[in-house]
This record gives structure tokens, C-alpha cells and sequence, in this order.
């Protein structure tokens, strides 16, 4: 029996294991679910062993201590967190986590607005005309829609918060049919005005520092109908994702599992 | 006061601060740039300490519960059993301690101790966990997507036509129409890059804004209950 063969049968048994809760919980399902917490953990420890201690700190330590002698300030702070288990200088700990909490909220600050919030704000603010010779049916149609906007809105601050926003997406939609039947061009400058008006509504319902009333109201409840359409795409793609990794088990079970004793009973 | 108060968010502030300042800088500033980089290198190494520190917090408690006999503790034996068995063969390879030689399959493609574990252990039991979802997701949707309102509605027709859009069915269910067989996939990715983007980039802004503001509090020490610091 090959050493692959006795990996296939673990794998399937505790494939088998974790399937068995789906009729109830039971013993076989908690083993492996226990089994699993803690070779997760002992998979991260090889990795971290091999992958960044070995490299950044053992190895150039070994070489070329001279060189490297300022990776000993790391080191004794990365042993500084454990003292933490020692609760006469637990509070000596803080220095590591500070160093390392601090550093990293610096870096989390620059990356965030830099590479985050610059890009994504840039990226929707898009041209909302097209180009020459349909740039007079693109803005109709974009005036048409960003009208109904504005018609929305000043609907949503007379109360109406719903109609307020059917007045957009309604009129929104009749300017894509549109667009799409009879100037595909213009379909992209309408699908512009939908991203840049959506993550506008997605941010005002974010805010909470003004009540969410009349023309803000409308504006949120906008907001919330795109997130829900947000929600609704990420809901179905995880779905198809898990169903993905379902089959991947199936076939694990049916070809490798089955399939490969069957060829290594057979010779 | 000092050495467990103010020493510590002094030592925040300047940390955070570096990067900061770095960013303003090019490659030339080497006041700047260097103790910078020299940093970074660091905090990869702090990290990898962090991270065996879980580990040392999830053995503490286990053998917490064994030593009290408390419910399920028999698994708390499994669980350490599977902590320490590719721990300990991934720390001997990665070292090359005695016979174990490196982490990775060997040359002649046969497992390493620590690979064997990740291949027909970690790896099947993590895919099969998150499988497991796909049919408590079924049970979590029903409850979502019941047609209660006009929101619930929007989120059922997105998940449906998405889930659909990408299976071969639901091409079949508009084959019939002249040229509607990539209908729904193409309405499928148009939600995706559209109102979808729109969504998701609104969250990621509001969530970039709220990052930026909670790292400006902890370096300016305004937050610091990471330090299991109470809030002045």
C-alpha cells in the first residue's frame, strides 16, 4: 500500500467525519473538527518556522551576525510579548505590542487612504458623454436620468422617501432599455452615472450624522436598495463557491477515494 | 506611571509615525527611508513571534480543559494531538533538524512529514468544512430571501440571478430566445461590475475612512485598550 494510498484513506475518513454532521452532531464530527483546529495551528507554526523566522531572522543571524546584529532588537521583542505569562512584568509585553500595533497602524493609515479610498473615488468619477457623433443622444439620456435624480430627491424631501427613489431607478432603467437597443454607446455613460450615484447613495447611508430624514432619507433608502443588490451578488457568488468545493469533495471521494483503492486492489 | 503608561504610547506614536512620515519621502531621504525599511524588516519578525504566542494561548487553555475534565474535553487531546504533530514536523524541517529536511514534498516527489499532513489532513478537512456551508447556507438563504419586503426582494432576485448566471441551466433557461443564451450571463456580469462595484466600493470607502480614523486615535493614543489600557 502506497504512502498515497494511506493519505487518500485519512483524508476520506475525515472527509467522511465532517460530512456526518450533516445527519446530527456526533463524536466523529467533533473529532475532526478538533483534529482539524489543531493541525490549522500546527500548519501555521511550520509555516511561520519556515517562511519568516528561518529567513528573516535565523538564517541571517547565522551568516553574517555582524551584518545583521540589529535583527536581536526584533528577536527580543518578539520574546518580550511571552513575558506576558509572567504576571509580576506582564506590563512589560506592552512595549512589543506597541511597537508592533503602532507600526502597523502607521502603515494601515497610508495604505488605506493611498491605495483604498484615493483609487476606489477616482476610479468613480467616470466621463458621463460619450463620444462624437452619439454625444447628443448620451447626454439626453444622462440628463434624463440625472433629472429624475433630482426629481427623486425633491420627492424624498417632501416625504416620499421610496418614490423619491423609483422616480431614479425607473426613469434610470427606461434611459438603459434605451440606450441599449438603439445607442450602445451611451450605455456605458449611463452605467457611469449608476456607479457614481450608487456609491455616493452607499456613502450617505453610511453617515450617520444627519438624520435620515427627507431628501437624505431618499438618498439612504437608495442606498440601502444597492447594497442589497451588494449583498444579494456576494450571497450567490459564495454559494456557487462552496458548491464548487462541494463537487471538489465528491470527487475526491468517488475518484481518488474509490476509484484509487479499486485501481491499487486491482494491480 | 511612565514605564507601563506613557513609555508605551510614546513608543506607538513614534512607530506609527515613521511609516507615515516615510510615505512623504523618496528613496533619497535615507534619514527617513532607512530606519523605515529597517522597520518593516523587524515587524515581520515580531509577527512571526505573535503568531506562536496564539499558539502558546490555544495549548494554555487546552490543557486547562483536559486538566479539568471540563465537557468535550477528550477532543481538547485531539486538537493538541493535531497542533503538535505538524508543529513540531514543520519546526524540526524547516530547521533541518535530524532526518527532516525542509517542510516542502521531497525531490523524488514523496511527501515530507509536515506536506503529508497539509495534503491529506489540513488541506481535505478545509475543504470539506467549507463545503459543509454550501448546504447551511441553503437553510441561511430561506430565511434571508423570504419576500418580506421590497429590500428582501432586491438581495433574493441579485443572489438568484447570479447563481444562476454562472451554470450551464441558466443558459439553457433562455436558449429559446434568438440570441438569448448569453443573456443572463451577460446581465450576470453587468450586476457584478455595476450596481455590485457600486456597493462594494461604497463599504470599502466608508470602511478605508473608519481604518484611517481609528489609526489616527491609537497613534495619537487616544485608543488604547489594545494595551488593556482603560480609555482617560
Amino acid at each position: 500500500m502506497s504512502i498515497e494510498l494511506i493519505g487518500t484513506w485519512i483524508a476520506a475518513l475525515l472527509t467522511l467525519c465532517l460530512f456526518s454532521f450533516l445527519y446530527k452532531d456526533n463524536p466523529f464530527f467533533r473529532f475532526a473538527e478538533a483534529l482539524f483546529a489543531g493541525v490549522s495551528l500546527g500548519y501555521y507554526i511550520g509555516q511561520t518556522a519556515n517562511n519568516t523566522l528561518k529567513p528573516n531572522l535565523v538564517l541571517p543571524l547565522v551568516h553574517d551576525f555582524r551584518g545583521n546584529y540589529d535583527l536581536v532588537i526584533p528577536a527580543l521583542l518578539g520574546l518580550n510579548l511571552y513575558t506576558r505569562y509572567i504576571p509580576r512584568i506582564a506590563w512589560m509585553a506592552r512595549f512589543s505590542l506597541a511597537v508592533y500595533v503602532g507600526y502597523y497602524t502607521g502603515v494601515n493609515m497610508v495604505q488605506k487612504l493611498q491605495g483604498e479610498v484615493l483609487p476606489q473615488a477616482g476610479a468613480t468619477m467616470m466621463p458621463l458623454l460619450g463620444a462624437f457623433p452619439i454625444a447628443g443622444t448620451t447626454a439626453l439620456l444622462v440628463t434624463l436620468a440625472a433629472t429624475a435624480l433630482v426629481l427623486g430627491l425633491i420627492d424624498s424631501a417632501r416625504g416620499h422617501l421610496t418614490r423619491g427613489a423609483v422616480i431614479f431607478v425607473s426613469t434610470w432603467i427606461v434611459a438603459r432599455v434605451v440606450a441599449q437597443v438603439a445607442f450602445p454607446l451611451a450605455a456605458d455613460a449611463l452605467d457611469n452615472l449608476l456607479l457614481f450615484v450608487g456609491v455616493i447613495m452607499v456613502l450617505i447611508y453610511f453617515f450617520f450624522s444627519l438624520e435620515h430624514r427627507g431628501a437624505v432619507g431618499g438618498m439612504s433608502r437608495l442606498g440601502i436598495w444597492f447594497l442589497m443588490l451588494g449583498f444579494g451578488a456576494a450571497f450567490g457568488y459564495t454559494v456557487m463557491g462552496r458548491v464548487s468545493l462541494l463537487i471538489g469533495r465528491m470527487n475526491f471521494l468517488i475518484i481518488d477515494w474509490i476509484g484509487g483503492t479499486v485501481r491499487a486492489i486491482g494491480g | 506611571m511612565f514605564l507601563r503608561v506613557q513609555l508605551p504610547l510614546l513608543l506607538t506614536f513614534l512607530a506609527g509615525l515613521i511609516p507615515i512620515v516615510a510615505f512623504f519621502f523618496t528613496e533619497k531621504a535615507r534619514l527617513v527611508k532607512v530606519p523605515n525599511d529597517r522597520l518593516e524588516k523587524w515587524m515581520i519578525i515580531i509577527a512571526g513571534f505573535a503568531i506562536m504566542l496564539g499558539v502558546v494561548n490555544v495549548v494554555q487553555g487546552n490543557i486547562r480543559k483536559i486538566e479539568r475534565k471540563g465537557p468535550g474535553w477528550h477532543y481538547a487531546i485531539f486538537l493538541l494531538i493535531g497542533l503538535v504533530l505538524p508543529g513540531s514536523f514543520g519546526l524540526l524541517g524547516a530547521f533541518n533538524v535530524g532526518p527532516f529536511h525542509g517542510i516542502s514534498p521531497h525531490a523524488d516527489g514523496s511527501p515530507s512529514p509536515f506536506s503529508f499532513f497539509v495534503s491529506y489532513v489540513f488541506q481535505p478537512l478545509q475543504a470539506t468544512m467549507f463545503s459543509l456551508l454550501a448546504f447551511y447556507v441553503a437553510s441561511a438563504a430561506f430565511r434571508a430571501f423570504r419576500v418580506r419586503n421590497l429590500e428582501a426582494t432586491i438581495l433574493l432576485l441579485a443572489a438568484v440571478v447570479v447563481m444562476l448566471g454562472r451554470i450551464p441551466l441558466g443558459e439553457s433557461l433562455f436558449a429559446w430566445i434568438p440570441g438569448g443564451k448569453l443573456a443572463l450571463g451577460t446581465f450576470t456580469e453587468w450586476l457584478m461590475n455595476n450596481p455590485n462595484t457600486a456597493a462594494q466600493r461604497g463599504i470599502m470607502i466608508g470602511a478605508a475612512l473608519g481604518a484611517a480614523s481609528l489609526s489616527l486615535r491609537v497613534i495619537l493614543g487616544i485608543e488604547r485598550s489594545y494595551l488593556g489600557l482603560e480609555k482617560d
